[in-house]
């Protein structure tokens, strides 16, 4: 089995609280597990046994107050600085970068006691659906290794559902967290836009981006959060809201709680056995309490052309940085500047990246500015109006994570469309700034895991924990 | 055919801030290459810029004193293009939604008041400095040095008022000087931290839509201002005059050659694809913050002069001296003025005395004066109550600079007070009158100037210590009246 939720982050921490187990052992156990599983799953880039260990250690040592994760290794996407550390976000571009500064919640992970064990594979710049894009390789589906992992913070996921480490960090801008999450049958959550520091993790689109937890089990996303959420004045877009305590939220009491089911959204062509396991869902819901009913969210069908128009646009400025000049990759022989830029671009780039920069580029030209970047925030603005409306009658709005479960490595490769499809349930929340959350809700019969998605209000992770932790208690 | 010129500026100007706009860097000019520079500034992935407070209020009081409307909301917005001095391939900056709108400036007043609009102020960040010579290397490689970036600059733009290479060389100093008494800009042009770049076009006088106009670029001073667009307004009517068009391009002033140059023409100008910064909150600036800028606003130099012109009763020309010409004359002045001098002598001395030993000290700023204002204010009252004689006083005034000490304290140990004795002086007119016979012939066939000729001798031989006004009178009694006084 790929994981057993026995090793959550809480369970780890708290055997190493009560003496049964020290961090250095808890770190080998994640490295000796890294060192059977990952030459099959190809989860991480880089490992960092030696400076994992010598923390553990440290920690081991340490009389101080614990923090609350005192010893738990974690994974985090490659696209999250740690000073001194080759990061790469998946692209040639930055194969020997190493930032000299560490990303906030670096530093928030391991004032709480983390061990940073690694980097994990993503599609390069967080650009895909499968980490098929990435200039390292695909992850593999711990479920089944011929299926992708999803993406971009597919590594991150395969970490955390074969069992390497409890927790990992990924970045969800159009569903990067929630639809690998769902494909590799772990929790992922995408917090509230502002909720966690952007500062150190790689941009893709700044207005989407947000940084959140995998786990095995909600109580630990909720853990997770706590430790890495909050103001941050290296960020102007982080909010100035102190959070709650996310842990605290779980009551596993979800009794009389209005769950919106947008049915026309849905419409758009699920897989037959993944709407089967999501009505099932909503039927435990009720079961638990909760009174479903029917909502309509009539822009987020739209939400992929807008999220394509409006991440690309802002991708195409945040990738400019990479030009040749100060670090990263150069390619060699240019006879002057132009030339340097051209081949350092064109030779740093994979074709996906290649292909956002170039319909970034042209959405934000002269002349059509006002018909398709200047329409797609109107539109946005639209689909979060939307979700304003629903949060008058509903708590958390459900959907399934994914059209399909884990499609086959390579399926969708050369099909770019059907490829972003992947994120039609996805890309809404973070267009309209919400939190959503993505946990496991059954199997498909080729055993392959389906997720469930629950979007809550902005600023309201407690609720969408909450539902999603009582309805993990019925599975386990 | 006449021409008029139409002429709007683009005005750089660094703010201030010890600290650079979005991140904790220091912004001291030459610091070795690349030392004033972090994960922010660099453009390195993952680093966010935050907003610094200080240089929004030093760019709300630029506003403020050009006259503007402070936005309550502004946007700062991302303006992309390729360079090496730029790290992240865009430069923070304002487009639609700008800090400060709708301001005016007002020029002379000489023979004219003219206006010019401020159209906008906004807030950007600097780039790098490419450095293209001088290095070992430099036959193969461009180096580039970021200390620079990051550096809060406004810019400020003018509306297409100008009609005139003078006026506009007058708009970007009167800008300046006002930067400058705001504390918001240095002024220092050499080191970069004032830029000035202009648009012009001209067209038939009468005609009401504008030409096709060009922009110049690098004319750091007013002179190679005025010169440039001279130049630009000129070649643009040989143009027009030969049959040809104006080209809408870039233009650059080469102060070498003494004429502009093509940069880039319009086909080839960047589309800078501008969109709102999503790093970057929208800056709310609320009407209280405004306010309180506002109160702590100084007097700028014209409003000044026009304070001490209606106040002291100065003429024009003496009021912009004391404000512009002499670095605190103005704050000088009214010291001296607060002492008890009358306004007249106060403003008389500086501009004569003090002005003419800064020259020879090759100095134009009153803090190299070593006389102080109150001590200046004791000698006026001395020359003013008839004590000393002007002549005397110069003299006085000479010995207070060399050695600091008060006027009084000179007249009285030096024994340089006027005397009053009127029967000494009497004899000395009667030897005066004695000595020039000529004199006081004409004097009596009526030419009674020939009396100032007289006065000059009788105090040539009281050393100056005679009260010229009993002088005069003595010599009128001597002479007997036989020309009517002037009402002495």
């Amino acid at each position: 089995m790929p994981h057993s939720s026995a090793h959550s982050a809480r369970a780890l921490r708290d055997a190493i609280a009560n003496g049964q187990l020290t961090a250095e052992a808890a770190c080998q156990a994640a490295l000796d597990r890294i060192a059977a599983r990952d030459p099959e799953l190809h989860a991480f880039h880089t490992v960092f046994a030696e400076r994992a260990l010598e923390r553990a250690r440290a920690l081991d040592r340490s009389t101080g107050p614990r923090g609350p994760l005192h010893g738990v290794p974690i994974a985090l996407k490659d696209n999250i600085t740690v000073a001194g550390t080759v990061t790469t976000a998946g692209s040639k571009m930055l194969a020997t970068y190493r930032p000299p500064y560490d990303a906030t919640v670096v530093e928030r992970l391991e004032a709480a006691g983390a061990i940073v064990i690694g980097k994990t594979i993503c599609d390069e710049f967080s650009m895909g659906s499968s980490t098929e894009n990435c200039a390292f390789g695909p992850s593999r589906n711990p479920w089944n290794p011929d299926r992708a992992p999803g993406g971009s913070s597919g590594g991150s996921a395969v970490a955390v559902a074969a069992g390497m480490t409890p927790l990992a960090l990924g970045s969800d801008t159009g569903g990067s967290i929630r639809q690998p999450a769902a494909f590799c049958g772990v929790v992922g959550l995408k917090p509230t836009y502002g909720r966690v520091s952007r500062y150190g993790l790689i941009a893709y689109a700044s207005s989407l981006d947000q940084i959140g937890p995998f786990a095995t089990t909600v109580r630990d996303a909720a853990l997770c959060l706590d430790v890495i959420s909050g103001p941050d004045p290296k960020d102007s877009t982080a909010a100035a809201v102190e959070p709650p305590k996310f842990e605290a939220a779980l009551t596993g009491d979800i009794a009389g709680l209005r769950v919106g089911v947008p049915r026309g959204w849905l419409r758009e062509g699920v897989d037959t056995e993944v709407m089967a396991r999501f009505e099932e869902s909503l039927a435990t819901l009720e079961r638990l309490g909760a009174v479903v009913s029917e909502i309509e969210l009539p822009h987020s069908r739209v939400a992929v052309p807008v999220y394509y128009l409006v991440a690309t646009a802002e991708a195409s400025a945040n990738l400019a940085r990479f030009d040749g000049v100060r670090y990263g990759y150069r390619a060699p022989d240019a006879r002057d500047l132009g030339e340097m830029y051209d081949r350092t671009r064109d030779q740093g780039f994979g074709p996906e990246v290649k292909r956002r920069i170039m319909l970034g580029t042209y959405v934000l030209s002269a002349g059509y500015y006002d018909a398709y970047y200047v329409k797609a925030q109107q539109v946005r603005t639209l689909i979060r109006r939307d979700f304003d409306e629903a949060f008058a009658d509903v708590d958390v709005v459900a959907t399934p994570t994914t059209p399909t479960a884990a499609f086959p490595l390579g399926a969708l490769r050369d099909d770019p469309l059907k490829m972003y499809l992947a994120d039609t349930f996805t890309v809404s929340a973070p267009l309209a700034g919400l939190p959503a959350i993505s946990v496991p809700c059954g199997w498909t019969d080729d055993r392959l895991p389906v997720g469930l998605q629950l979007t809550g209000r902005a600023w309201d992770e407690a609720t969408i924990l909450r539902v999603a932790d009582a309805f993990e208690r019925t599975r386990h | 055919m006449r021409y008029e010129p139409v002429i709007g500026l683009e005005i750089h100007a660094q703010l201030l801030t010890a600290t650079k706009i979005f991140c904790g860097c220091a912004t001291t000019f030459g610091a070795p290459p690349n030392t004033n520079v972090c994960p922010v500034c660099l453009g390195l992935p993952g680093a966010l810029p935050v907003l610094n407070r200080r240089a929004v209020e030093l760019a709300i009081r630029a506003g403020l004193a050009l006259g503007c409307r402070i936005q309550a909301r502004s946007i700062f917005a991302r303006k992309n293009y390729f360079y090496p001095d730029l790290p992240k391939g865009y430069q923070i900056s304002q487009y639609d939604q700008p800090l400060a709108v709708e301001g005016r400036l007002e020029l002379g007043p000489d023979a004219r008041t003219r206006y010019v609009g401020i159209t906008r102020i906004h807030m950007e960040e600097d780039a790098g400095k490419s450095l293209h010579h001088g290095l070992p290397d430099s036959d193969r490689y461009t180096a580039v040095d970021f200390n620079r970036a990051g550096v809060p600059l406004i810019e400020i733009v003018t509306e297409p008022d100008l009609r005139s290479a003078a006026d506009a060389a007058e708009c970007f100093s009167r800008v300046r000087e006002i930067l400058v008494a705001l504390g918001v800009n240095d002024g220092n042009m050499e080191e970069g931290s004032l830029r000035c770049d202009a648009n012009v076009s001209v067209r038939r006088v009468g005609e009401a839509t504008f030409g096709t106009k060009t922009e110049v670029k690098n004319v750091n001073s007013f002179r190679f201002l005025q010169k440039a667009l001279e130049y630009e307004i000129e070649r643009q009517i040989d143009v027009l005059e030969s049959g040809g068009r104006v080209v809408q391009e870039t233009r650059l002033w080469d102060s070498d050659l003494g004429e502009t140059t093509s940069m880039r023409t319009k086909e080839e100008a960047h589309d800078y694809r501008y969109f709102p910064e999503p790093d970057l909150q929208p800056l709310d600036v609320p009407q209280a913050w405004v306010e309180a800028i506002r109160s702590t606003l100084p007097e700028l130099p014209e409003e000044r002069k026009q304070r001490l012109m209606a106040a002291h009763g100065l003429s024009d020309y003496d009021a912009d001296l004391l404000v512009r010409l002499i670095t605190g004359g103005a704050d000088y002045f009214e010291r001296v003025v607060a002492a008890g001098a009358q306004a007249k002598a106060a403003s008389n001395w500086i501009q004569g005395e003090i002005r003419r030993r800064l020259k020879e000290l090759g100095r134009d700023d009153m803090s190299a004066v070593p006389v102080t204002p109150e001590a200046l204010a004791e000698l006026i009252d001395l020359a003013e109550r008839g004590v000393v004689s002007s002549t005397v006083a110069k003299d006085v005034f000479d010995r207070m600079w060399t050695t600091g000490r008060r006027a009084k304290a000179i007249v009285d140990e030096e024994g340089l007070a006027q005397t009053g004795d009127t029967s000494a002086i009497a004899a000395l007119v009667e030897s005066v009158l004695a000595e020039n016979a000529d004199a006081v012939e004409q004097y009596r066939k009526g030419k009674t100037n020939v009396i100032g000729f007289l006065v000059g001798q009788v105090m040539k031989k009281g050393k100056g210590r005679i009260d010229p006004k009993v002088a005069n009178q003595l010599l009128r009694d001597a002479l007997g009246g036989a020309a009517s006084s002037p009402g002495a």
